[in-house]
């Protein structure tokens, strides 16, 4: 069978990649939309702390035999933390100052800590296992489904849906909301605005850090894989507009998917596809799909 | 000099005493040593030009103003180091100049969103008695109200908090005459319940009906206070004072 003259097993196998490629799109644009929102910071270290994430649950593994299910919540827990002390230390002082000093602060960041692994652990990748209960694949008659992939997708379809419950639908989403508008308004109502903000960071990062343990068997778990993934992150941020939950998601799931099927129809022009997009929606929409114009 | 002016010592300690406040913006120097008094369950007025200073003198005693000197005790208790969100928890609740309505929130999570800082406040099917409209209006987007609308939900949503100490902003700024009224009439029950209010205006006569006491502020001092049954003997000096 074939659609277009493409044969629809190709057809489906792209889609599919589209969508496990999407899902880390949106789980990433989605923590740093949750960051500028409240600390109007552009964390360019979000590449790195996702890199961190698989490497904690790589090390877990070799050296202390903790499985994949324990990492998938260790490992944000514990680069969550590490995001809390930086956003304490650093991140805190340069709020007042222009968006810039963040983004430079959190590219530095990014470099040093990229650094610092590949110093340790060289270019080339660590392997890591897919956890027993996920190999195989489910015959669903048009393609083979692979389980951990399905599975990829359904955890990061799960976890940034929640995401967007919480901030659109519970009271502390409302705080977050509201603080993101006024926040010091928000703290003359007796909420203390500046562990909210620590705690948002520790968040956002936490969600790097889970899709980095997601990522860890499917890439090789290497130093340079957040730099890799995060250029394209930020055109995702782009074209969705920053700051916006939702735009961030359905824009992430949307993007891997229009470069699946590029890849199908016109294989050259996959890698710069998300950029091309990027630089017409600027054009057109300067705020981005789903953004509000200032 | 602020010492010689007669300020009408309570018998108790007042409530919230203000002693020699400075506050600046960056570089700016805004208020130069406010003096003032507020006793329980008063409601006085802090009247003066545009640029006096009122704004940044409420924003100082809430504690949102970049930087602030001096004394500001609340209940006995020092707060000029004191986070703003600390200073809400003793019992003071902020109404904004601007309203501060979120455009991100729905009128009903805009009323819910100042959490409960003492027992005792009013609970919400009290608030939307006194202010019908924000009920039927409570699945809306916040900034879709109107301006009236919008200063009544500001006021509404620091009622359900349990504070008892009311910091007003210009509530009848660029409203209509029959809002007016409507939040005065809400200013008056809150008078009756016991609540103590420090009320900013530039509505002369709209305060004269609200207010005990009066402070004036000019260039960001206290210049002169009077009572309310002075109003009459000196409508010529307040008229002065405000360009009126
Ligand atoms: N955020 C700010 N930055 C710098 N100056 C300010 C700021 N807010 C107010 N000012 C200045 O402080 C003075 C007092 O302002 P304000 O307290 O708002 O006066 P009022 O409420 O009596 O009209 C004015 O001269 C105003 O220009
Ligand atoms: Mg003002």
């Amino acid at each position: 069978m074939t659609v277009f003259g493409v044969p629809t097993q190709a057809l489906f196998g792209q889609l599919l990649l589209g969508l496990i490629n999407g899902s880390f799109y949106a789980m990433l644009s989605l923590g740093l939309a949750v960051i500028f929102g409240l600390l109007n910071v552009i964390n360019f270290a979000h590449g790195a702390f996702y890199m961190v994430g698989a490497f904690v649950a790589w090390f877990l593994l070799q050296h202390l035999g903790i499985s994949y299910w324990w990492s998938l919540i260790l490992s944000p827990a514990i680069v969550g933390l590490l995001g809390i002390v930086i956003e304490r230390t650093m991140l805190r002082h340069l709020y007042k100052l222009d968006h810039l000093y963040g983004l430079l602060l959190t590219f530095g960041l990014a470099l040093i800590i990229e650094g610092l692994f590949r110093n340790e652990f060289g270019s080339s990748g660590q392997p890591y296992r897919i956890p027993d209960q996920l190999l195989g694949a489910q015959n669903l008659g048009f393609m083979f489904l692979p389980n951990y992939r399905g599975w990829v997708v359904a955890a990061s379809l799960t976890v940034c849906l929640a995401t967007w419950f919480m901030i659109e639908h519970t009271k502390l989403g409302a705080y977050l909301r509201a603080a993101t508008e006024n926040p010091s308004l928000v703290q003359a109502f007796g909420i203390n605005v500046p562990r909210m903000i620590t705690l948002t960071y520790g968040f956002g990062v936490a969600l790097a850090a889970f899709a980095g343990v997601l990522a860890a068997p499917i890439y090789q778990v290497n130093p340079n894989m957040g730099s890799n993934l995060i250029i394209v992150v930020f055109a995702v941020v782009v074209i969705g507009g920053m700051g916006s939950i939702m735009g961030s998601i359905v824009t992430g799931f949307l993007l891997g998917v229009v470069e699946g099927l590029t890849k199908v129809f016109y294989p050259e022009a996959s890698n710069t596809v998300i950029f091309v997009i990027m630089i017409v929606v600027l054009l057109l929409k300067p705020a981005g799909l789903f953004g509000k114009a200032q | 000099m602020v010492a010689a002016i007669n300020t009408p010592s309570p018998a108790v300690a007042p409530l919230l005493q203000v002693k020699d406040l400075h506050a600046f913006y960056g570089e700016s120097h805004i208020l130069h040593g406010v003096e003032m008094t507020v006793g329980t369950g008063e409601l006085v007025t802090l009247l003066g030009r545009n640029g006096a200073g009122k704004t940044t003198t409420l924003k100082s005693i809430m504690g949102i103003v970049g930087q602030r000197r001096g004394q500001v005790t609340f209940g006995g208790t020092e707060t000029i180091a004191a986070p703003s969100h600390r200073i809400a928890r003793m019992g003071l609740a902020f109404c904004p100049e601007e309203r501060g309505i979120f455009a991100s929130l729905s009128v009903e999570e805009n009323l819910m969103l100042p959490p409960t800082v003492k027992a005792g406040g009013m609970s919400v099917d009290e608030i939307y008695a006194l202010f019908p409209n924000l009920k039927e209006r409570r699945r809306s987007q916040g900034t879709k109200l109107s301006g009236g609308e919008q200063q009544m939900l500001a006021i509404g949503r620091i009622l359900r908090t349990g504070a008892r100490f009311l910091l007003l902003d210009e509530p009848t700024e660029g409203l209509a005459p029959v809002i007016i009224e409507q939040i005065g009439n809400c200013i008056r029950q809150l008078k009756q319940r016991g609540f103590t209010i420090l009320l900013v205006e530039q509505n002369f006569r709209f305060a004269a009906t609200v207010s005990d006491r009066f402070y004036v502020m000019e260039h960001g001092r206290i210049v002169d206070t009077l009572a309310h049954a002075e109003l009459d003997r000196r409508m010529a000096d307040l008229q002065a004072y405000l360009g009126l």
